[in-house]
């Protein structure tokens, strides 16, 4: 006799999207902090200028940045259309 | 060479585009086809004013003076975008819920619809821009420079004053074409969007194709521009940790407060689901725009001669290896960001200046204030037009007098770190329930002055508008209020050290200011509306019965947002409230979205005082502050849905007792009538009696028995007229009756109206308004039955219309397959409590002595325009009696007609 498996919380969906929303909200301060961080290499400390290193390494994290913004408005946006926005300050 | 008159012509040529690319998205919105013109793309391609001709030629000319820092410009607002959930998010809300129509009356709205705060906003935004549409200016003169440059000779660059000003007086026309011709901020700027979006593409594409071609072509692929880099006196840029964070913090704040952006981000926002792609769209085209920056000026330093402008490399760059089309397209590109910055620019500054000063004051002006407003519409429009043209005229003044030479990324983060001024009044408004509008005050006018003082002033140079003295020491010698060292702080760069003073003290004086004072009511209402945007509709309730009235509403409405629009917006009130015609209950729910309608035209706070004029004493009631005082949400939630409920039962009773009010009316009229119509048809029958006997006499002369014989007739024939009238209604009321549709010319059949309408009272001069041209059009309809409407109303006027010198003016409009006919006199009208019974049968206003008829006219009338598919109303408000008569252009269908 197999009981069909009830799930303990039943707004899954709501749950997720709080989360995803949190993620959303969280993304700016990783990015801060990502573009802030060349401030502690300091080119003194490496003798050999390496503004080309530090290009590279601002313009991928900049990209990567745009490809999780982009799946968190997709994921945020395309979960349930229609669906009215107001409760979603709530938790 | 390109010779100069084919630079002009392509130039020509371009703007040229733009119109019609401009032209064809308003005639497609007018038409009701918005569909991809609102689309997310358009939306996010409209953002990209933000980079202007400073980051399309000043940012490899700012890469090749400081390395890397330039793109901190970037990051800030992708931060922003990126982080759109926190703030821009509840900005476009915001904005939308309470039809913002710029930032300064988003300010002016949160702190409590103070017009002061949105004064203030406003000169910060005006003189911070000045120095940002000079630099665009001189970007667009520069670059024609350096076409001039190369040619030995043939045509003289005339001089660049002369270039700024054309190009500065066709940004004008265009501006005020496209910008200024509908009134509503809300109702948003198609073409001017579209011309944007355009614009953005090119831009893009023209500075991906001089960076491809400078990596793949001139360069030997990314490897050697790699190594190329290092080797470049490039790299030894310092990064110096204040200007990084504090240059990403000024940016970031820029993109929230500059107006324009301001204007596209949030007024021109037609869906909030757009902000979602552009959070990730706008980040990766300011990347796009900044990937070729440091490799194109690597490259310019590595290969053009010593001392060549790095701000103009991305132009003379394919010019020195004879690439003149990729020149071109740079130019182009360059022109695109320095005229889509400076269009939009100019109308969000020119609402601004409109809304918050100019209408004020005139309404302050004239006596009577906003009770007899006039064409308020007129006024604003060409407030706003001479401010478009005023605001270039500063751009334009600034250039001449700073004499253009200052290096462009200088000017762009001075301005930046001006409006970055409103940015602590911004946040804390829509996060903090407790900032006030004396807070923001202090706030915003500390940072402006210590930014006037430590940073734009010192800015024209030293000997320009400060004193060499007293930048070096300070004025009357003391040392620590020198401008460009407050307190002692010598170390910092100038623009930090006034970044950081200016937010500081800003930030200071906001939160002590709104700590130490106390909000007035209509404040913490909006304040509550503001910060929980989010949580349910708007409770903010500044409005309590009673004072005004609905007609005056309607004409101070008619002189802002045109009669039309006004018209349409009571009718559709009324009707939501369970009434017909055009005066709606003055419920405050009625009076708020009426103050927010008025506020999409006119800013929110010219929009309050205007409303005030009319609802004095009734603003805030005790109630409505303990609601708003009260934490208990969840009490205002449940009593929410109670009031909804209670609101319903107030509408039917509302309803019910209008309905027995009218029939207890309409049956003391009947009575009146049943003893008049008994008399009317008693008199001529007395007269028919009495003729008839003495007619019997056979001893009458003969002309005697001639003429009481034609009394007799001339009586029948008013009986007769009579119960055809009766007649004739009870046919119509009871739709049996048969139309005769034909094709007709309306104008011809207004003319036949008025004609045959010329022999009520012929005695009266009564002068005709009509407009030929809008009267031609074609209409199926039963021409005779229609025509009778007319001349029931123009000789009604004839009869009735009391004034001196009798007008009457008939105005013709067609709109989605309805034709209006207005007929508009300018008597004293019908007064408020008739409006309502005229329709009805027997109903006559004034002695019948005078009216010479049974009543039966109007009623007649209304019965012929129910038959033929049509309305007639009386219209309120008009200076006179006015009637609007409705009618389809064909006649629906039979099944269509049952199917609705």
């Amino acid at each position: 006799m197999k009981r069909p498996r009830q799930p303990l919380f039943h707004a899954r969906q709501g749950y997720r999207r709080r989360r995803l929303t949190d993620a959303a909200r969280l993304l700016p301060i990783l990015g801060l902090f990502l573009f802030f961080l060349p401030v502690l290499w300091r080119p003194a400390a490496t003798p050999e200028p390496d503004t080309a290193g530090g290009g590279v390494y601002l313009f991928a994290v900049w990209f990567i940045l745009i490809l999780v913004a982009g799946l968190l408005a997709r994921l945020l946006s395309g979960g349930e259309p229609g669906r009215p926005q107001d409760g979603e300050e709530r938790d | 060479m390109v010779p100069f008159n084919i630079l002009v012509a392509v130039c020509l040529a371009y703007v040229c585009l733009l119109f019609l690319v401009a032209f064809a998205a308003e005639r497609r919105a007018e038409r009701g086809q918005v569909g991809w013109l609102r689309s997310p793309i358009v939306y996010t391609l409209s953002l990209s004013i933000y980079c202007t001709a400073w980051t399309f030629y000043g940012a490899v000319g700012y890469a090749a003076r400081s390395g890397l820092e330039f793109i901190t410009i970037y990051l800030g607002p992708t931060l922003v975008l990126i982080g759109w959930w926190w703030v821009l998010r509840k900005l476009v809300r915001i904005g939308r819920n309470h039809r913002v129509t710029s930032i300064a009356d988003l300010i002016s709205a949160r702190y409590g619809k103070s017009n002061a705060l949105g004064v203030i906003v406003t000169v910060i935004s005006v003189v911070a821009a000045t120095p940002y549409i000079a630099l665009q200016l001189q970007s667009v003169t520069l670059s024609f420079g350096v076409f001039a440059s190369h040619t030995p000779e043939g045509w003289g660059m005339p001089d660049q004053g002369a270039t700024a000003l054309w190009v500065a007086g066709g940004l004008t026309l265009f501006t005020i074409l496209f910008g200024t011709r509908n009134l509503d901020a809300n109702e948003r700027h198609h073409g001017v969007v579209m011309a944007i979006a355009l614009e953005a593409v090119v831009k893009l594409v023209a500075l991906l194709a001089v960076g491809v071609f400078t990596v793949w072509v001139v360069a030997g692929g990314v490897g050697d521009v790699m190594a190329k880099i290092d080797a470049s006196p490039i790299a030894d840029w310092p990064l110096q940790p204040g200007r990084w964070m504090g240059l990403t913090f000024v940016s970031a704040a820029a993109i929230l407060t500059l107006p324009r952006m301001f204007q596209v981000m949030v007024v021109e926002n037609s869906d909030e689901r757009h902000l979602a792609t552009a959070s990730w769209a706008f980040p990766l085209y300011l990347l796009l725009m900044s990937l070729f920056v440091i490799p194109i000026a690597v490259v310019g330093l590595a290969t053009l001669p010593e001392g060549a402008n790095p701000d103009l490399f991305v132009l003379t760059l394919p010019l020195a290896v004879g690439q003149e089309k990729l020149a071109m397209l740079a130019f182009l590109g360059g022109f695109s960001s320095a005229t889509s910055m400076v269009i939009v620019a100019a109308i969000a500054l020119a609402t601004m200046v409109s809304n918050h000063v100019v209408t004020p004051l005139w309404l302050s002006l004239r006596r009577g204030g906003a009770r007899a407003p006039g064409d308020v519409r007129g006024l604003v429009l060409m407030s706003r037009r001479v401010s478009i043209a005023g605001i270039l005229g500063l751009g334009y003044a600034y250039y001449a007098l700073s004499g253009g030479s200052a290096a462009l990324a200088a000017i762009g983060l001075i301005s930046f770190v001006g409006v970055s001024q409103i940015l602590p009044a911004l946040i804390g408004g829509i996060f903090w329930r407790g900032g006030t509008g004396t807070g923001a005050a202090l706030g915003l006018g500390t940072g402006f002055l210590v930014w006037l003082y430590a940073l734009y002033l010192p800015s024209f140079g030293s000997g320009g508008l400060l004193s060499p003295s007293l930048l070096a020491e300070g004025p009357w010698g003391i040392g620590w209020l020198r401008p460009q060292a407050l307190f002692g702080i010598a170390t910092l760069d100038p623009l930090l050290h006034a970044l950081f003073w200016s937010m500081v003290l800003n930030t200071a004086a906001y939160v002590m200011g709104s700590l130490l004072t106390f909000p007035g009511p209509i404040e913490r209402m909006q304040g509550v509306a503001f910060v929980n945007v989010f949580d349910h509709d708007p409770v903010a309730r500044g409005w309590s019965r009673g004072g005004a009235e609905a007609e005056d509403l309607l004409a101070m409405s008619q002189g802002i947002l045109g009669a039309e629009e006004a018209q349409r917006f009571f009718q559709n009130a009324a009707e939501a409230q369970g009434k017909g015609g055009f005066l709606p209950d003055t419920t405050p729910d009625f009076i708020e979205a009426l103050e927010r309608r008025l506020g999409g035209a006119v800013g929110a706070a010219t929009a309050h005082a205007m409303i005030a004029q009319f609802a004095v004493g009734a603003a805030v009631s005790a109630q409505d502050l303990m609601a708003v005082a009260s934490e208990a949400q969840q009490i205002l939630e449940y009593s929410t849905q109670l009031e909804a409920k209670s609101e319903e039962l107030a509408r039917t009773a509302r309803q019910l007792g209008e309905a027995n009010d009218k029939l207890t009316e309409l049956s003391v009229q009947k009575d009146a009538f049943l003893s008049q119509i008994s008399h009317e048809l008693r008199t001529p029958m007395t007269s028919i009696r009495a003729f008839s006997e003495i007619l019997m006499d056979p001893e009458l002369p003969g002309e005697m028995q001639q003429k009481y014989a034609s009394i007799i007739h001339e009586e029948a024939i008013r009986l007769t007229r009579l119960l055809d009238d009766l007649l004739d209604l009870s046919v119509l009321e009871n739709r049996k009756v048969q139309l005769n549709m034909k094709v007709a010319n309306l104008h011809d059949l207004i003319n036949r109206a008025v004609q045959a309408a010329s022999n009520t009272r012929p005695e009266r001069v009564f002068t005709m308004h009509r407009d030929f041209p809008t009267e031609h059009m074609p209409v199926i309809t039963d021409t005779d039955r229609l025509v009778q409407v007319f001349i029931n109303l123009v000789s009604n006027a004839r009869k009735y219309c009391d004034a001196e010198r009798p007008s009457l003016t008939i105005s013709v409009r067609q709109r989605r397959g309805r034709i209006t006919v207005d007929f508009i006199d300018n008597g004293t009208g019908i007064p408020r409590k008739s409006q309502s019974l005229i329709f009805e049968k027997f109903s006559r206003l004034t002695d019948t002595a005078r009216a010479g008829g049974a009543g039966l006219g109007l009623a007649i009338c209304r019965e012929i325009m129910v038959n033929l598919g049509g309305t007639i109303a009386y219209l309120p408000g008009q200076g006179g009696a006015a009637f609007r008569v409705t009618l389809p252009v064909r006649p629906e269908r039979k099944d269509e007609a049952e199917a609705a």
